[in-house]
């Protein structure tokens, strides 16, 4: 939690030198509250004092990366409990599960069409993050040889699991270089596993049937040098997995407490049900997770929570905007209408939808009206017959069509008169107010 | 270390609604159906207590939908033909509520008549003893036309009519109230643009008792954020004590998934999209799901298996496991 002005002033020197260009400790106590200067602009405080202002300057939720070779996964720094309040910042990882009981071609065949899959979403392609390996052999020699195969085949971020320390050590050293995420420490293993993690700058997830546990064990691993921890609160249900994530992240950001002031991972891959699994994903990513361990993967599955994820992790004050241009649906031809729209991303999808939804063809002229809906964007006048025309001429529409007609949304049926005379010899016409009445309106009246 | 956990203290309340009334009521209906009186934010059993958990509904047509994606038309196969037999089906799939939607036209594309209409709700009323919901065709005055008579039609039975928008909803309401009936009353996902409606509605006398608030949610992938940021905004209004925001959630996630190209189209989409029927069924599931986190207390489902899988999830998310 920051520290007030005056809660800094208290650590300061007090003496007032000017050392630091302000004018007394207090002026410059403020202006650190205010983060617009840095701690070491003052040469005289003390290390007790500096210890204490990091530590107070550090997020709330510790931000753990894993890295492999051009990848990076990263979560945590979120500060907020409801996206509406600011934003949710780190995507969380999706990880899809291997063991290394499988045969090297079972991990091949289970891994490839991940590492490959893409999948576009409003113009982003969108990725799975990498892979879990998980030692049920409990052989240190087995588990590297899992990891081996899996380099073969893709270079994601991993993350290895076992309880046995040797084994996790077997597996660090297969891959070593890379920033991994070993799983995990729990009450038995979590010194020999503090110190792997240690020994080679990886993350640590620290697992624990409850929140005390977890805590208790958080702090015994700091101790020994290993800040970058994730937490597996080892959720039972829908229910249990809820309830402590949102208790992690309240205690984390409303109490700012350090022990659990980290991302949390979720393995839904254990729920051994895809329909399950699927549902327990969509959990996790609306309610706090930061990395996400599956068992299923299949396009249908990950394609949905793919796209769950970048809606939920998308800025509430920057809406989604869909690119300005000429949109084609259902292959249109020279003869189809063309229908005027806004680029705010709702009303994109409202519109083209319905359209696709008519099975009839038509272009779908989006025009860059700064991300607002079609009534908002008018009344800020950001949608007028002036910009309309504009994109009407920018994008060629001319070249398109051998029938010179465009359809206004019902909305700002107002603009008709200055379009034409933005746009000589073409027919406007006045569409329908709702997206909803576009396929009758279509079907009775073009 | 013990962790001592915070816990949320709210002032207020989501109201208790009742769906359906049985023959001790002045009904007809077999068992009821109440949703609300939570006093904190969704499955936080730890917390406060949450009486009642989510709900399902399934939606049916009054006959074989024009725009349904064939997927859904084949599920429910011939009793698409029969309203009755519909509901029947969508019982025994284990529907808690079933939603009547009518349409605009018959099957010879004639305007849907009122004694059509008030004929098709009575069979549904006879064949199912769940709680039922009835929703027009969508457009005021055929709306009006058809949810007047019907109401008057089934005086008692606390059916749930709608859609109330801001542009029509005296007509409905009056008939509601007259005729002993709940509504709900929809708003394009803005927390003050619901609110308003439920004052306007309340205004006109309604009981508190019989309004749901459907928030307008939008699909995974087409809007979902704005939905669900309203529906957590209007919970926390609820639980902060603001009257007018306390009414249970219904949304319709059958509706918005189902006309989703990803649900709809089969044919000529990307590979990356995976297999037509499971993709649907996760379309509308993990939709559901998400609105489930952010407070519905209603949801109006198209697909009996997404049904079976929210159904359980539900069940697990209302129960705390004790610790081992």
């Amino acid at each position: 939690m920051a520290l007030s002005g005056i809660q800094i002033y208290k650590l300061l020197p007090q003496t007032n030198c000017k050392d630091c260009g302000f004018p007394t400790c207090l002026a410059f106590a403020m202006k650190l509250a205010a983060k617009q200067v840095e701690l070491a602009a003052c040469p005289h405080v003390s290390e007790e004092s500096k210890s204490k202002l990091a530590e107070s300057a550090a997020p709330p939720i510790r931000l753990v990366s894993i890295k492999s070779d051009g990848y990076e996964a990263k979560s945590g720094n979120e500060v907020v409990l409801f996206r509406h309040e600011k934003t949710f910042y780190h995507k969380p990882g999706l990880f899809i599960q291997v063991k290394d009981n499988q045969s090297a071609d079972e991990i091949k065949t289970k891994i490839t069409p991940v590492d490959e899959y893409q999948v576009n979403y409003v113009g982003i392609d969108l990725t799975m993050d990498g892979f879990a390996v998980k030692s049920t052999s409990g052989d240190p020699a087995t588990f590297a040889n899992a990891i081996n195969t899996v380099r073969q085949v893709s270079q994601r971020p991993l993350i290895l699991m076992s309880s046995n320390p040797s084994v996790i050590s077997a597996g660090l050293q297969a891959i070593d270089g890379e920033t991994p995420l070993i799983h995990a420490a729990d009450r038995e293993n979590w010194e020999a596993m503090a110190d792997l993690a240690k020994q080679h700058k990886c993350p640590l997830v620290v697992t624990g049937d409850t929140l005390d546990e977890l805590a208790e064990l958080t702090e015994k691993i700091k101790a020994k040098g290993v800040e970058d921890l994730v937490l597996d609160p080892a959720g039972r249900n829908f229910n249990d997995s809820l309830i402590k994530l949102t208790q992690i992240r309240r205690l984390a950001l409303k109490k700012n407490f350090r022990p659990l002031g980290f991302p949390v991972m979720t393995i839904p891959g254990n729920a051994e049900d895809p329909a399950f699994e699927a549902m327990l994903a969509v959990q996790s990513i609306a309610k706090y997770a930061g990395f996400i361990v599956l068992d299923t993967f299949t396009p249908e599955m990950a394609y949905p929570l793919l796209v769950l994820r970048q809606n939920i992790y998308t800025d509430p004050q920057k809406p989604i905007q869909v690119q300005p241009g000429l949109y084609e649906i259902n292959n249109p031809g020279e003869q189809d209408p063309v229908l005027v729209t806004t680029n705010f991303s709702i009303t994109y999808f409202s519109v083209a939808n319905e359209v696709e939804a008519s099975g009839l063809p038509a272009w779908l002229l989006v025009t860059d009206a700064e991300g607002m809906s079609v009534l908002t964007a008018w009344a800020a006048g950001k949608f007028d017959a002036e910009r309309i025309a504009k994109s009407v001429k920018g994008f060629n529409v001319e070249e398109k069509i051998s029938q010179k007609r465009v359809v206004l949304p019902g909305h700002v049926a107002v603009l008709s008169g200055e379009l034409e005379e933005e746009l000589p010899g073409w027919d406007i016409r006045v569409g329908p107010r709702e997206a909803v009445d576009i396929p009758s309106f279509m079907k009775q009246t073009l | 270390m013990p962790v001592e956990i915070p816990k949320d203290q709210w002032a207020g309340t989501v109201r208790l609604i009742t769906l359906g009334a049985t023959e001790a009521d002045g009904g007809t209906r077999a068992h009821t159906v109440t949703v609300g009186g939570q006093k904190t934010l969704p499955f936080m059993n730890f917390e406060a207590e949450s009486p009642n958990p989510p709900v399902l509904a399934l939606e049916i047509k009054d006959r074989r939908p024009d725009d349904w994606s064939p997927l859904l038309l084949e599920t429910w196969s011939e009793v698409i033909n029969d309203p009755a037999r519909w509901a029947e089906a969508a019982e025994t799939a284990g529907a808690d509520l079933i939603q009547l939607s009518l349409s605009l036209t018959n099957k010879d594309g004639e305007p849907n008549s009122p004694d059509s209409a008030v004929a098709t709700v009575q069979s549904v009323l006879k064949a199912t003893g769940l709680p039922l919901i009835v929703i027009g065709p969508g457009q005021a005055e055929a709306d009006n036309n058809l949810l007047v008579p019907i109401a008057e039609a089934t005086k008692g039975e606390r059916l749930v009519l709608g859609i109330c928008e801001d542009k029509n909803y005296r007509t409905i309401v009056a008939t509601a109230m007259a005729n002993g009936h709940l509504v709900t009353a929809r708003t394009p996902m803005d927390v003050n643009l619901a609110k308003q409606l439920n004052i306007l509605i309340s205004d006109m006398g309604m009981p508190l008792d019989c309004i749901l608030m459907d928030p307008t949610t939008g699909a995974l992938g087409y809007g979902i954020e704005y939905g669900y940021s309203a529906m957590e905004r209007l919970r926390l209004a609820a639980l902060q004590g603001d009257s007018m925001t306390q009414f249970p959630m219904i949304v319709t996630p059958g509706f918005e998934a189902w006309k989703t190209k990803e649900a709809k189209v089969g044919d000529g989409v990307p590979e990356s999209w995976g297999d037509w029927l499971n993709r649907a069924i996760h379309w509308e599931t993990l939709t559901s799901m998400t609105l489930l986190e952010a407070g519905a207390d209603i949801l109006v489902l198209r697909h009996p298996e997404s049904l079976k899988r929210l159904e359980a999830a539900i069940a697990d998310l209302t129960t705390h496991p004790a610790v081992a």
